[in-house]
């Protein structure tokens, strides 16, 4: 069984844990610009649109990277119209990944 | 924020505390096992899938790590976006500071490791329903809301992962994507966060086109939200706190 990514856990816990833990070990010490904690609130939605945009819309080729029109797209968007329409996040993952499901099986992805 | 509570209160509080619960822990267990789906897919052992579970805790930075990982980026640039992406529990836990200060070090700093979006929504509910902290009611939240059912449910997505030979034939390929865009929505409570995700989205495919889906993340993810911070707010925007809807830790 590989372990790799444990050393990569372990460094991730060592950046969150702070985060967590130095208010209430050090109350006042997380006192940060107001600018800096509206950047800091920003970057979930940034990284998570990234994340989505680059997997369905960037494939590896063997020339490098080149862009890509799928079926995935569907499954975002469901996920996206179900989030937005009922903030919650599984009904639109159901949908997304039935759609999926079913558009290869047609043969149409 | 010590002011006492009759016993009656308490135990009505913590029922409610009970109720609140079970909503987010089904939540937090489905989650959990498309984690762990989505962790054995790109490559995860259950080891590593599960210490992520255990020492991170964090769901949204964990399922980007598996996106991370999956994309080819370099450890530092995944530890250093989860630094970032986690910076929010900064708030969390200076609220949190003022009802626990009479609470040993060691205490605190066990309290902490279990600080996610829900234990501070139902504690803090909790506390206020009170008037004073409640130790108990705030390990009942975080643990039972969340860091039982994410940990048992991403053994069980691992495992059940492991045992389907073409997850893409059954569409559990889109699960990541789509997790990241209704999360994303999730976190979309104005004009400035509706500018970092569009922006976030086409820097990271431009760049990604250019230079790999490394960079295209980490560009993504931190041009973002420079140009939403050069989009002003509208003033009724301003009293909106950001918190994650979904049940994730």
């Amino acid at each position: 069984m590989s372990s790799d990514l444990v050393l990569l856990a372990v460094l991730m816990a060592a950046v969150t844990y702070p985060s967590r833990a130095i208010p209430l070990l050090a109350p006042g010490i997380e006192r940060l610009p107001e600018r800096a904690l509206d950047y800091l609130r920003l970057v979930g939605p940034a990284v998570l649109a990234a994340l989505a945009a680059v997997s369905v819309m960037v494939v590896a080729t063997d020339d490098g990277q080149s862009f890509h029109v799928g079926i995935e797209w569907l499954a975002v968007v469901a996920s996206i119209a179900l989030m937005t329409w009922r903030r919650n996040l599984l009904p639109g993952l159901v949908v997304g990944v039935v759609l999926v499901a079913v558009a290869r099986g047609l043969g149409l992805g | 924020m010590t002011a006492g509570s009759s016993p009656q209160e308490l135990a009505a509080s913590r029922r409610r505390l009970w109720t609140e619960i079970a909503g987010i822990a089904v939540s937090s267990a489905s989650f959990g096992l498309v984690y762990g789906l989505t962790a054995r897919n790109a490559g995860f052992s259950p080891l590593e899938a599960m210490v992520m579970s255990l020492l991170v805790f964090a769901g949204a930075s964990q399922f980007a790590a598996v996106g991370y990982v999956a994309g080819g980026l370099a450890w530092p640039g995944v530890v250093v976006l989860t630094a970032l992406l986690n910076a929010r529990h900064l708030l969390y836990s200076a609220a949190l500071a003022p009802w626990l200060r009479d609470r040993s070090l060691l205490r605190r700093a066990a309290m902490a490791h279990v600080l996610t979006d829900e234990a501070f929504a139902l504690s803090m509910a909790h506390f206020r329903r009170l008037g004073r902290a409640d130790e108990r009611g705030y390990w009942i939240a975080a643990t039972w809301s969340t860091f039982i059912p994410w940990n048992l449910a991403t053994l069980a997505g691992v495992v059940l992962g492991g045992q389907i030979a073409d997850p893409s034939r059954y569409g559990l390929d889109a699960v990541f994507p789509a997790a990241m865009a209704g999360l994303c929505v999730g976190l979309v409570t104005g004009r400035r966060e509706l500018v970092a995700a569009a922006v976030g989205a086409s820097a990271g495919v431009i760049v990604s086109l250019a230079a790999g889906p490394g960079v295209g993340i980490v560009a993504g993810g931190l041009l973002g939200p420079l140009a939403a911070l050069a989009t002003p707010r509208p003033l009724v925007e301003a009293a909106v706190k950001p918190i994650d809807e979904t049940g994730l830790p």
